[in-house]
């Protein structure tokens, strides 16, 4: 136990880091693929293309590629944003695509009739999908929305590569200084996000039950 | 047609026709505007892509896809295997099965795979090698998923099925080979293949451990020729071919495996996607 309560503080700095990649590219991705899912029911062909070419090409392509390309690649063409930037526009473009098919499958459910009656009292698109649909395709996807965030919090390890020292780097470190505590540091650090994936999958169900369409 | 918007009229239809132009032309211009950069900056240089027409670096990436197809294919299979003998072992009637079955599955499902890859290849790396590394790790994940699928989709089959196999007399493992399984798999199939694709982008993290795949190969070649950007792209390509390929065998899969009238719906899976 003594290496996880001596380290504590530099344990807790990588939680810290992953707990901010987290959020930040969380809500990033969130407003990306609530405009991707709008998009892609729009009636204009060209934004429907693209939203499906987008969701084609980042849901087949695995997330380091795209961090190799935000870490590296933008730098070769003079776009220098920080180390947790690059993280962060890697982590929200790629789970922007799941969320956006989340909320995509959300729409479809919506009962035909709520938007028909919005539509029948005269609503433009815009106004049927942000004031009727969406708000209810919400609540049907908290479940899917959740994992995909589950997934997000297990994706920002992938940025210890990149000049980010959250919980994973700090768990490769602490592996290499201490050897013999091998198993401690791994669980020790794995607890962790047991904790992060429980709190998130904790709320989705609260959320879920205040929230719930009742049909 | 959409229940979204109503079919359009003609002032829509011109509407639609102008939001579509003014669209367009903003989507060109943004996708214009990242070739034109990556034009200034000379990144369509014929000797950065020189590599991706050279027989040996052709060669060596080919190497690397195989190498990728092959971590895949040992892995799902490891994984199945995991997935069903843990799947089942979390409907047991037995307390003593059930418990560290779930607590098991809960765990590799919530813990970065990454992590647990590098962990295994930091601890065991010398004596198993990336390859196994890599597998491993990869079949510890997948198979907890594919275990939750597996049990979602037996727990899928209506529950007549197994009680008349017991009411003519089977045993347990009997009904779960000879009635319950074989409903199940098809059942689950659309999500056990769309796991294979995420084993399969999954196994880039190889690059992480350096174990000669597609992506670690291409690095070592962007190294060479100081060709980041063409390798990263190229990368994208190749990953999302092989993809969309699997996904496309898993469509064809499900349509062949569905049989008219079939009732039973997919199973959901909390874990799906974003792998």
């Amino acid at each position: 136990m003594d290496v996880l309560i001596e380290q504590r503080g530099v344990i807790w700095d990588g939680f810290q880091t992953t707990l901010a990649l987290l959020a930040v590219s969380g809500v990033l991705a969130l407003v990306l693929g609530t405009v991707l899912a709008a998009m892609r029911v729009s009636p204009i062909r060209a934004l429907n293309a693209f939203g499906t070419a987008y969701i084609f090409v980042f849901r087949n392509t695995p997330l380091l590629v795209i961090l190799i390309f935000t870490a590296f690649g933008l730098p070769a063409l003079d776009v220098r944003p920080s180390f947790f930037m690059k993280a962060v526009i890697a982590l929200s473009v790629y789970t922007a695509a799941f969320v956006c098919e989340a909320l995509r499958s959300g729409i479809n459910a919506v009962n035909p009739g709520q938007a028909e009656a919005a539509r029948s009292v005269g609503m433009t698109f815009g106004q049927t999908l942000s004031i009727v649909v969406l708000p209810q395709a919400f609540r049907t996807v908290i479940a899917p929305l959740a994992s995909v965030f589950i997934a997000l919090a297990k994706n920002t390890s992938l940025a210890q590569g990149f000049g980010i020292a959250e919980a994973t780097f700090r768990m490769k470190g602490l592996i290499n200084n201490n050897p013999g505590d091998v198993y401690l540091i791994f669980f020790g650090i794995a607890l962790g996000y047991v904790l992060i994936v429980a709190v998130i999958s904790g709320a989705a169900n609260i959320a879920e039950r205040q929230l719930s369409v009742r049909r | 047609m959409s229940v979204l918007f109503d079919v359009p009229g003609p002032r829509a239809r011109q509407r639609h026709r102008l939001g579509g132009a003014v669209s367009l032309v903003a989507l060109v211009g943004l996708i214009g505007f990242g070739v034109w950069k990556l034009y200034e900056k000379g990144q369509f240089a014929g000797a950065l892509w020189e590599p991706f027409v050279t027989p040996v670096y052709m060669l060596a990436i080919l190497e690397g896809i195989v190498r990728t197809l092959q971590i895949a294919v040992v892995a799902v299979l490891l994984s199945l295997v995991f997935g069903a003998v843990f799947g089942i072992g979390r409907i047991s009637e037995h307390a003593f099965l059930r418990w560290p079955c779930a607590i098991l599955v809960e765990f590799f499902r919530a813990v970065p795979l990454l992590m647990l890859i590098l962990a295994i290849f930091l601890v065991y790396g010398t004596e198993i090698g990336t390859f196994w590394s890599l597998v491993i790790g990869l079949t510890l994940y997948n198979g907890s998923v594919l275990a939750e699928v597996f049990r979602a989709g037996i727990l899928a089959v209506p529950s007549g099925q197994g009680e008349a196999g017991y009411s003519i007399g089977m045993r347990k493992n009997q009904v779960l080979r000879l009635v319950l399984l074989p409903q199940a798999v098809r059942i689950m199939l659309p999500a056990i293949i769309s796991q294979c694709v995420v084993a399969l982008k999954d196994t880039s993290l190889g690059y992480v451990i350096g174990a000669s795949d597609l992506l670690d190969v291409l690095e070592r070649v962007s190294q060479e020729f100081d060709s980041i950007i063409p390798s990263a792209l190229m990368a994208a390509a190749l990953y999302i071919a092989i993809n969309a390929s699997l996904s496309r065998v898993a469509q064809w899969l499900e349509g062949r495996s569905r049989r008219p009238g079939d009732q039973a719906g997919q199973v959901n899976v909390k874990e799906q996607g974003a792998g």
